[in-house]
């Protein structure tokens, strides 16, 4: 396919996309589910491609994504609140007077919400990173539980206001904000995974020896690609804590983590767009569509056996076992979206497809 | 503080440290053989507390028998899980049988949800563990002096079963050698589920230990006492029996006295820099084996 169609092809679908979100801007009351499951759907996209980057394109399993994502949003939470709201919000401890007065802009208050994230995975990556596979997946999921206590604890009662959590953060100004800045961090995050820091973060995942035998300083790209990894995450903290507008340390639990984790399999380690994918899917599935499992339903006068409270989260822990046993490689694999590959199935020569995975 | 409640805590402290010895000690042998962490032993435990409600309280059944139940239940609970979760992904790498592990958590902590509700349910009390008895001055419940007691002779009856026994010997080999240890003729996955089951008796002789003198179970109850015992178990060098029980003590020991000097809120907190502390040092734990990558 030439290069110019694929570009109009391209096009033509974020064309689609941006239509998509008009009409259902236009069309939807604010409280429909179609609003929320779209939104959420980005965020987790945002936070789910930032893990995808370690742990799919780096081969560094991390557990720690939560905990990033506390440290984002509980950054942005404090430096937006506004000053004539922080009374009210702090109302029981009161107000540490470093942070009285600040209520920064949104846009800035974002990236240095995502930078504090960075600089916490860089203060902790160094020793971290040093460990292997599961050790370092233990460590991270330490850490992120180390966050989540800290936040809650009475230590740093005036600043994140304990267990009682931020309320009043500033939520999203239009309807189009967090699908704006979702897919700028993941355009910049595919920018980084094509560029040659993303080959060397690949070469990390297939041999880390033989990476370093080509002149790879192992030590430093790890370092880089957890940082980025986090900076995204902090920065979906940041979106999350807009979108709920109230956040307390209990919103980030390991649980959180096991979610986008699980998002990224179902999409396919080593792939965006099937963890786009896939966190809409998952996203829909789990707040929308499989609602009904969780009401009784009546045919007739007879009750359908199973369905009550809490059997949704079963069917989708179930539809994740199986995901993860019978279909290891998820939606996509560890290849990309292409237009090649689906005029390729057009055309009905699914040998060239075939071929051509093999030759990636 | 005086003597007797110095005394009093040291017997607090060791009683809950046994009770993640048991747990950690399921954690370290699972790891010595699949070099799996075997992220749904917490969930594990936590349904065996299910099963003694179930037993106990909706089936009025006597607590020797619903003890024996329990027991019966987990160890079937956890090899029916290394069977279907585990089994399948033993040639693919180690990062789809964690994720495996992972999802085994989320599905238990779902389907405790969901059967028996979010909300916390209490525990059957099990009338003669929580009568008090008195030792010189310390006053305690009966099971906190019981459980290490029980503790240090299981560790030992496990110890004699891994040193003195053909099992023992085949769970050895295999934690050593993996693929040379099919070669000898050992049936892999009948160690591996004897190894799954002596980890989930403990847990479940350990959950009605934890609980008897706790006030209630929820869905989530097993996933932070499951974490630190796993810290318990890289702590003494995973892999290691006696390590795991070393771990578990520290780490409960040390706990019961943040929390007497009045940091209870920071115990978790110490234990987890304990983790990372330790493995940033020491990686292999206390009595952990070195082992060298190999190209």
């Amino acid at each position: 396919m030439k290069k110019q169609t694929k570009l109009m092809l391209n096009l033509l679908l974020a064309g689609l996309a941006i239509a998509l979100l008009v009409t259902v801007d236009m069309t939807t009351k604010s409280t429909s589910m179609l609003r929320t499951v779209l939104q959420m759907g980005s965020i987790y996209a945002l936070v789910a491609v930032s893990m995808n980057l370690l742990n799919g394109f780096t081969g560094l399993f991390s557990l720690g994504q939560a905990g990033f994502m506390a440290v984002g949003a509980y950054t942005f939470a404090i430096i937006t609140i506004p000053v004539n709201a922080k009374g009210g919000v702090y109302y029981l401890y009161g107000v540490n007077d470093a942070i009285k007065n600040i209520a920064l802009p949104v846009i800035p208050a974002m990236i240095i919400a995502g930078m504090v994230a960075a600089l916490f995975a860089f203060l902790i990556g160094a020793p971290v990173l040093k460990l292997k596979s599961d050790y370092f997946a233990i460590a991270t999921m330490g850490f992120s539980e180390i966050v989540r206590m800290l936040i809650a604890s009475s230590g740093l009662v005036t600043i994140t206001n304990g267990s009682f959590g931020l309320k009043k953060i500033p939520g999203f100004t239009s309807f189009y904000s967090p699908f704006i800045v979702s897919a700028v961090c993941i355009g910049l995050i595919v920018l980084i995974i094509n560029s040659s820091y993303g080959r060397a973060f690949k070469a990390i995942r297939e041999d880390e020896i033989a990476a370093e035998a080509m002149g790879i300083n192992l030590a430093r790209t790890k370092i880089l690609a957890f940082v980025i990894s986090s900076f995204f995450a902090g920065i979906g903290g940041a979106l999350l804590a807009q979108y709920l507008g109230a956040i307390t340390s209990t919103t980030f639990p390991v649980k959180l983590t096991y979610d986008i984790l699980l998002i990224v399999v179902i999409g396919g380690m080593g792939s965006v767009t099937g963890s786009i994918i896939s966190s809409f899917l998952v996203i829909a599935s789990k707040e929308w569509w499989l609602r009904f499992l969780d009401q009784e339903h009546y045919i007739g006068s007879f009750r359908v056996p199973l369905l009550k409270s809490g059997f949704r989260m079963v069917v989708f822990s179930v539809v994740l076992m199986v995901v993860v046993l019978f279909f290891r490689r998820g939606i996509m694999g560890n290849n990309e979206f292409s237009w090649d590959r689906i005029a390729a199935r057009f055309a009905g020569r699914k040998k060239t497809s075939e071929t051509e995975a093999e030759s990636k | 503080m005086s003597l007797t409640t110095f005394l009093q805590h040291c017997l607090t402290g060791i009683s809950i440290g046994s009770i993640y010895a048991l747990i950690a000690i399921g954690y370290t042998m699972v790891y010595g053989i699949l070099r799996l962490i075997n992220f749904a032993h917490g969930d594990i435990f936590m349904m065996a507390a299910y099963f003694m409600i179930f037993a106990m309280v909706d089936f009025m059944i006597p607590w020797y028998i619903s003890f024996i139940i329990v027991i019966a239940g987990t160890i079937l609970l956890g090899i029916t899980i290394e069977r279907i979760a585990y089994a399948p992904l033993r040639s693919s790498p180690r990062m789809s049988i964690m994720i495996s592990a992972i999802g085994v958590s989320y599905f238990l902590q779902n389907l405790a949800t969901y059967l028996f509700s979010a909300l916390p349910k209490s525990y059957p009390s099990i009338p003669f563990l929580n009568n008090t008895i008195k030792l010189g001055e310390v006053s305690t419940s009966l099971v906190t002096f019981i459980t290490p007691v029980l503790t240090v002779g299981l560790v030992f009856v496990l110890i004699f079963l891994i040193n003195h026994t053909k099992i023992g010997m085949a769970m050895r080999a295999v934690s050593r050698d993996f693929e040379t240890s099919k070669l000898m003729g050992i049936k892999i996955d009948r160690v591996i589920s004897i190894t799954f089951a002596i980890g989930c008796f403990l847990a479940a002789v350990g959950s009605v230990l934890y609980f008897t003198p706790r006030p209630s179970v929820y869905p989530l109850a097993g996933s932070l006492p499951g974490l630190k015992c796993f810290i318990a178990a890289v702590f003494g060098g995973i892999g290691s029996i006696p390590g795991a029980v070393v771990g578990g003590f520290i780490i409960g020991l040390s706990e019961t006295f943040i929390k007497a000097m009045g940091y209870s809120e920071y115990s978790d907190v110490f234990t987890f820099i304990l983790l990372i502390a330790v493995l940033l040092f020491r990686p292999t734990g206390l009595f952990g084996e070195k082992t060298e990558e190999k190209v």
